[in-house]
């Protein structure tokens, strides 16, 4: 079906691919792993034609579709116009055949198991659901080859399960997925093929069946890695000695979005917060940051009642927030990595330049955020690299309250255990830390306490070191009939 | 070869200043004469000190197409308190800077406070200025100056001021902290609302500065002119913008900086005089203008991409 051979790619100071091969047969599941900055996404942008190799050649006897991490739909536009955006079927004189589009775009999704009427506008549809849209627009161009990068990033469990059931039905009509994520079970569950990359280079190519997740990891990293379990225990201790709550919350409220949110956070305490997709948990960490202020409510801080209307406010009192979303809320793509780490710390009027580059240079090693130079431009990084650049940035203003969210998702595993290792460290320091992840393990291992969000409301503290995933998901999943 | 881009990007607006001297050097023998060239660097006084303002707006991801018309509000305003005897000298300057000042304050105000696209606050100001010029000055150029204001028009003081201009900008948006900051709120407003910038005021001290700086321009332009002209500055916003983008700053903001847009002025005013070396009709001016700003923010595009 598709076959890559010895492909290389170069930019300015890296080498990111080298002598890179690859098969897909038809019908078959292809897993691509590697850390962030392996080379997976410049593989997939030269196999999908969206970028070109220095050397090596790719062969494909069908069409390729690719599904994007962060989906780009024309929100304004129907479902069916955005399944046949730029391939429209039409009649004389170039004029839209509508109703064949709805009845083809109809049959396409109940073809992938949704009901969903097509004329609806994309923009009142979930991720999942745009998910299922987007591979019915692949299905519609007829590809044979489908590109899926961590597809299961934005979506919730039982839309997961929605979503393999999909890629076995699309396995079973012949068509082959390159599927690419970090999370290791659905790599166990999908892939028939897992081809490992490690610093542009091709590390390894063996059946999912022979592989475990101790292997993959030692494929993935060259390395053996210490986990992030054990630092829990530790801030546990520090937690117990100091009562004092630096930040508490009352009653806060924003319609639509959270209802009477309780909770208050110690010095030197990882507070967890889990829920699904939609909870509301980023709209609460928006309101105590200032981003998107609540309606009513109060927030304290060291017992005194606060005003937050922005950011400046929070980060005058010592609030700092990591978002989910760093390319939107948490860095300037065209700054150089020293502007975006100290961007929220200059003081004064004037720059001290050379200040600046020694607080950087200081981060760059603290946080080891690989980078040639301090002046490169940020988005020249990686993902996980990035975030770690969003995280200076927080800690350079010196917060005593650090909210995270999601702060490892879509990084690959290195980054992701040093990332654990900074939070743990963080919390010992003596910094509250209000933790929200949709990885349960990551906050059973992290957390002192455990919040759980559902529907803008909280529904349960529990306490990390005997809950359950189960029991998170009892708590977080919308019960019917309620 | 790697680095031969690097460089050819870096300082390629350089190089086609120089290969364009050159060449109207060896075409025409007055070209590279002092006269010639201190009549080049005058004739881009005034786009050149517009420019430098307008960089401060663009860099932010704003727009101002108001300066053409606030030219000529501030050089009526100046001249009109510019008569011989009446005011010392300073006062028709201060005026006609303050009177920028404020129609650019308030540009900045509306787009922050009301929330109106730079484009229409800016387009509506043009209107408004120009009609204000028209109401102060009856629809009659402003005439009768005194000779201490002509002086500001005259000789080297015109290149005078566009140099303290440029040094004074290029050491602030690289030094202070607010002149990160318009980097930031250009390059990602949102990132920059998050760091704990005022992102509003940001805003407000860019179009502010660029409105003082059209009077700047506004106050010079009367005294070389030796008239405040209501009609004055038809187009100059765009003359202005055009430097700026040909220099490397990025329309959308957050990329670029003074020194392009000096480099951007210099290169319209070069290629200007060797047309009219050329004996050029002014005609066929206006279209190679408008060529070369397409062009070069071209190349720009294909170097961004390579």
């Amino acid at each position: 079906m598709l076959q890559v051979r010895n492909l290389s790619k170069s930019f300015p100071g890296v080498r990111a691919l080298d002598n890179v091969s690859l098969d897909v047969a038809a019908g078959s599941v292809h897993a691509l792993m590697g850390e962030n900055g392996a080379g997976k996404s410049t593989l997939m942008r030269i196999v999908s034609g969206l970028d070109t190799a220095d050397t090596g050649e790719v062969r494909c006897s069908g069409r390729i579709a690719m599904i994007h991490q962060e989906l780009m739909p024309f929100r304004d536009l129907t479902v069916a116009e955005n399944i046949f955006m730029g391939q429209e079927p039409t009649r004389r004189f170039g004029w839209l055949d509508k109703p064949a589009m709805h009845r083809e775009a109809q049959r396409l999704l109940e073809h992938l198991g949704m009901t969903l009427s097509p004329a609806r506008p994309m923009r009142e549809l979930s991720v999942a659901q745009m998910q299922t849209v987007e591979i019915a627009k692949a299905l519609a161009r007829r590809a044979e080859l489908l590109i899926m990068d961590e597809p299961t990033s934005a979506i919730s469990e039982h839309e997961v399960e929605a979503l393999f059931k999909i890629i076995r039905d699309l396995k079973q009509c012949g068509v082959a997925i390159i599927y690419i994520s970090h999370k290791m079970d659905e790599i166990f569950r999908t892939a028939d093929t897992v081809t490992v990359l490690r610093d542009g280079r091709h590390v390894a190519t063996q059946p999912a069946a022979e592989l475990d997740e101790a292997k993959l990891i030692a494929l993935m990293v060259g390395r053996e890695l210490s986990h992030a379990a054990g630092t829990a225990a530790t801030t546990m201790v520090v937690a117990a000695s100091v009562p004092d709550a630096v930040l508490e919350v009352r009653a806060l409220t924003k319609p639509g979005k959270f209802h009477n949110i309780n909770f208050a956070l110690r010095r030197g305490e990882i507070l967890g917060v889990a829920g699904l997709m939609g909870a509301g948990r980023t709209d609460l960490a928006h309101a105590i940051f200032g981003l998107a202020p609540a309606a009513s409510g109060e927030i304290l801080i060291n017992g005194q009642p606060v005003r937050i209307r922005r950011p400046a406010d929070a980060l005058a009192r010592g609030i700092a927030l990591v978002s989910e979303d760093r390319k939107e809320f948490g860095l300037v793509p065209m700054m150089s990595l020293k502007h975006n780490i100290t961007l929220a710390s200059l003081r004064g009027w004037l720059i001290d330049h050379r200040a600046e580059n020694r607080v950087a240079d200081e981060q760059i090693r603290a946080l080891s955020i690989k980078s040639h130079d301090r002046n490169q431009s940020v988005n020249t990084l990686s993902g996980g690299n990035q975030q770690k650049v969003v995280i200076a940035k927080s800690l350079l203003t010196a917060p005593a309250i650090l909210i995270l969210d999601e702060p490892t998702r879509g990084i690959d595993i290195g980054a992701k255990a040093e990332i654990h290792a900074i939070i743990g460290r963080l919390a010992r320091d003596g910094k509250a830390v209000l933790l929200i992840s949709s990885e349960l393990p990551e906050l059973l291992a992290l957390s002192d306490r455990l919040l759980v969000m559902r529907e803008g409301i909280l529904t349960a503290e529990l306490d990390p070191r005997r809950a359950t995933q189960e029991e998170i998901l009892q708590h977080a999943m919308p019960v019917s009939g309620e | 070869m790697n680095s031969l881009k690097v460089w050819l990007s870096r300082f390629g607006l350089v190089i086609a200043l120089v290969v364009i001297g050159a060449t109207m050097a060896v075409v025409h023998p007055a070209f590279l004469t002092w006269p010639n060239l201190l009549n080049v660097v005058r004739q881009i006084s005034i786009n050149g000190i517009l420019a430098v303002g307008v960089t401060y707006v663009l860099l932010t991801g704003g727009v101002d197409l108001s300066l053409g018309s606030l030219v000529a509000l501030t050089g009526v305003v100046a001249a009109s308190f510019a008569h011989p005897g009446e005011y010392p000298v300073f006062v028709p300057v201060l005026l006609g800077v303050l009177a920028g000042t404020a129609c650019g304050a308030v540009n900045g105000l509306v787009v922050t406070k009301g929330r109106v696209a730079p484009f229409i606050v800016t387009l509506g100001m043009m209107t408004v200025a120009r009609g204000l010029a028209l109401v102060i000055s009856g629809g009659r150029p402003v005439s009768n100056l005194s000779e201490e204001f002509k002086w500001i028009g005259n000789g080297p003081v015109p290149i005078l001021i566009l140099v303290a201009v440029a040094i004074v900008s290029w050491v602030f948006l690289a030094n202070l902290k607010l002149g990160r900051h318009i980097y930031a709120v250009g390059g990602n407003e949102n990132a920059a609302r998050a760091s704990g910038i005022n992102v509003e005021r940001v805003k407000l001290f860019a179009y502010t500065v660029c409105g003082s700086l059209a009077g700047l321009a506004g106050v010079v332009l009367a005294s070389r002119i030796t008239t405040g002209q209501p009609n004055a500055g038809a187009g100059y916003e765009l003359d202005a913008i055009a430097a700026v983008v040909i220099g490397g700053t990025s329309l959308s903001g957050g990329v670029g900086g003074v020194g392009g847009t000096i480099l951007g002025a210099l290169l319209m005013g070069v290629i200007n005089n060797g047309l009219d070396l050329l004996n050029v009709s002014p005609y066929y001016q206006a279209i190679v203008k408008g060529i070369i700003i397409v062009g070069a923010v071209w190349l720009d595009r294909r170097k961004e991409k390579s």
